[in-house]
């Protein structure tokens, strides 16, 4: 509990569909994330995901079970702006992220909010921009930057209030290759080089291999977790939860299938080749 | 409509005249004096007054006439709408032309024309002060001049949140509604035929779409606005401070000046 920044315990959520109906999108969802952590979580559309990401800083609260982030309950009323703070949430849509005219006006938005003192919030959106290469655009309006580089804004939006834990929601999945890298780098950077503690929601499967952990969600469950070299070793079957095995690994498998013992923990071209060469 | 990325609100251009200096709270209430002592004028002489502090003002600008002439364009109709009808149903005094049940008379002319000039003068003040301030600064000095009215509940921190989202979405709902565009006129959509009714009706493919994909934004944008604390304008600080200089002081007292002395010699 000391070290673990977010936890769960049997969370559960469900959506109501109108009438009567409703649909469980969280059943029953106990984790740990521990301080300084990269984790990503998979799952196919429909797994409880982003609903579970919109947990971690109160967007949305239990229906039953609870939240705990710094130890600090999500359904109390009175934590949900320090929470706020310390989770800071990235979505999807670089666009509909962005609420101000210029890209530094962006990234003080927050601290804006947070009633910081003027001189500070602008040290803080210079330090922020930098750290995500964009102080040079400093000036520019949003809806001329690329995709990229307007999901880095947002990020640096929310690096810039100096959150404990960054959690991404698919903030790949409207971008380019190109734009898919810089994000990608920028992400790993911060978990690293800043220590951030990092839940970063995919669908591609190639962007997990960085991670300390995986997380498979199904139906609102967590399927499994382990390693990427645990997850990806072949004996877990990604195929019937909707999911690509990444290149690598599924070509690792084949060969095992063929006969040649590749180790289960090949994860990328360099392990390949040092196994194969 | 490949040329609307071009479109800037309120058509602010960029300078380094005094009145682009001045900050935008001290140009709003100035503005307010100005447009206070518009409707207090009784005579010609005061619009005539009027005008030269309007012409000195403007030529310190340094702002383009003919610019300036495109924006006034658009509110032409409505003066020359007000002029004729105050020629032809404002009745008393001399009567200067007669056709059939239409009269002229003196009085509509007086009132016409006093009218029309108070509009005109009413439209380019506002367009000087408009031109020369950018929007997001617009939008800041509108919440400071709003403050006081919280004791009425008037959402002045609301009303320039709308105005800052309003100006960031625009470009990116001119490049959706672009895209909305081509995509119904590959399949087989006609904006271009027709008379104004026709072509009004064949707008409606674009419209549904574009309105549904907004309100999807807005509410992606309300989530991420609210994830990254906002919880209204109480407590909030903001990033960009506006320094008031002398010179806006100067700037809104001699303005206050000029307005009363014109008022006074125009009653």
């Amino acid at each position: 509990m000391s070290n673990s920044i977010i936890e769960t315990v049997q969370l559960c959520y469900e959506y109501t569909l109108g009438g009567e109906k409703t649909l469980r999108a969280l059943d029953n969802v106990s984790l740990q994330i521990t301080e300084g952590e990269y984790v990503c979580l998979i799952g196919p559309n429909g797994s409880g995901k982003s609903t579970l990401a919109r947990h971690l800083n109160a967007l949305l609260l239990p229906a039953a079970g609870d939240v705990y982030v710094d130890g600090l309950l999500t359904g109390e009323e009175k934590h949900r702006w320090e929470i706020r703070r310390r989770v800071g949430l990235v979505f999807q849509n670089p666009d509909n992220q962005i609420v101000a005219t210029t890209v530094e006006e962006d990234v003080a938005f927050g601290l804006e909010n947070m009633g910081i003192d003027p001189p500070v919030i602008r040290r803080r959106v210079k330090e922020a921009l930098e750290l995500v290469g964009m102080s040079t655009l400093a000036q520019h309006a949003p809806h001329l930057l690329s995709g990229g580089q307007k999901q880095r804004v947002a990020i640096a939006g929310i690096i810039a209030m100096r959150p404990r834990c960054l959690v991404l929601d698919e903030p790949t999945a409207m971008l380019d290759p190109r734009g898919r890298r810089e994000v990608l780098a920028t992400i790993s950077m911060l978990n690293r080089q800043e220590k951030v503690t990092v839940v970063h929601i995919t669908h591609f499967m190639e962007e997990t291999l960085e991670a300390d952990r995986i997380i498979v969600m199904d139906r609102g469950k967590i399927a499994c977790s382990g390693t990427p070299a645990e997850i990806f070793s072949g004996e877990l079957d990604l195929e019937s939860l909707g999911m690509d095995m990444p290149a690598i690994p599924a070509l690792a498998r084949a060969l095992r299938e063929g006969g040649l013992p590749v180790p289960p923990n090949t994860l990328d071209v360099d392990q390949l080749v040092d196994y194969l060469c | 409509m490949s040329g609307m990325r071009s479109i800037t609100l309120g058509h602010y251009l960029p300078g380094n005249s005094i009145l682009h200096r001045l900050d935008p709270r001290a140009k709003l209430m100035g503005l307010l004096i100005l447009i206070a002592a518009l409707f207090l004028i009784k005579t010609f002489s005061g619009f005539f007054y009027f005008g030269l502090f309007f012409v000195l003002t403007f030529v310190s600008s340094r702002l383009p006439w003919r610019y300036f002439m495109r924006g006034l364009k658009p509110v032409l109709y409505i003066v020359f709408f007000t002029l004729i009808l105050h020629f032809l149903f404002t009745k008393g005094g001399q009567v200067f032309w007669r056709f059939g049940p239409l009269t002229i008379e003196e009085n509509g002319v007086f009132l016409g024309s006093f009218m029309t000039l108070r509009l005109i003068l009413l439209v380019i003040t506002t367009l000087l002060v408009t031109l020369t301030t950018s929007p997001i600064a617009f939008a800041d000095g509108i919440e400071f001049l709003l403050r006081p009215l919280r004791v009425f509940r008037v959402p002045g921190h609301e009303i320039a949140m709308m105005m800052t989202i309003a100006l960031r979405f625009i470009p990116t709902l001119m490049e959706e509604s672009d895209k909305i565009r081509k995509a119904q006129m590959a399949r087989g959509a006609d904006f271009e035929s027709g008379n104004i009714f026709r072509r009004a009706r064949n707008l409606v493919p674009l419209l549904v779409p574009l309105f549904v994909s907004a309100f999807r934004r807005a509410d992606d944008l309300a989530v991420a606005m609210e994830s990254r604390c906002y919880r209204g304008g109480d407590n909030r600080t903001k990033m960009r401070q506006q320094q008031v200089t002398c010179l806006d002081y100067l700037g809104v007292f001699t303005t206050c000046g000029i307005a009363a002395a014109i008022v006074l010699t125009g009653v």
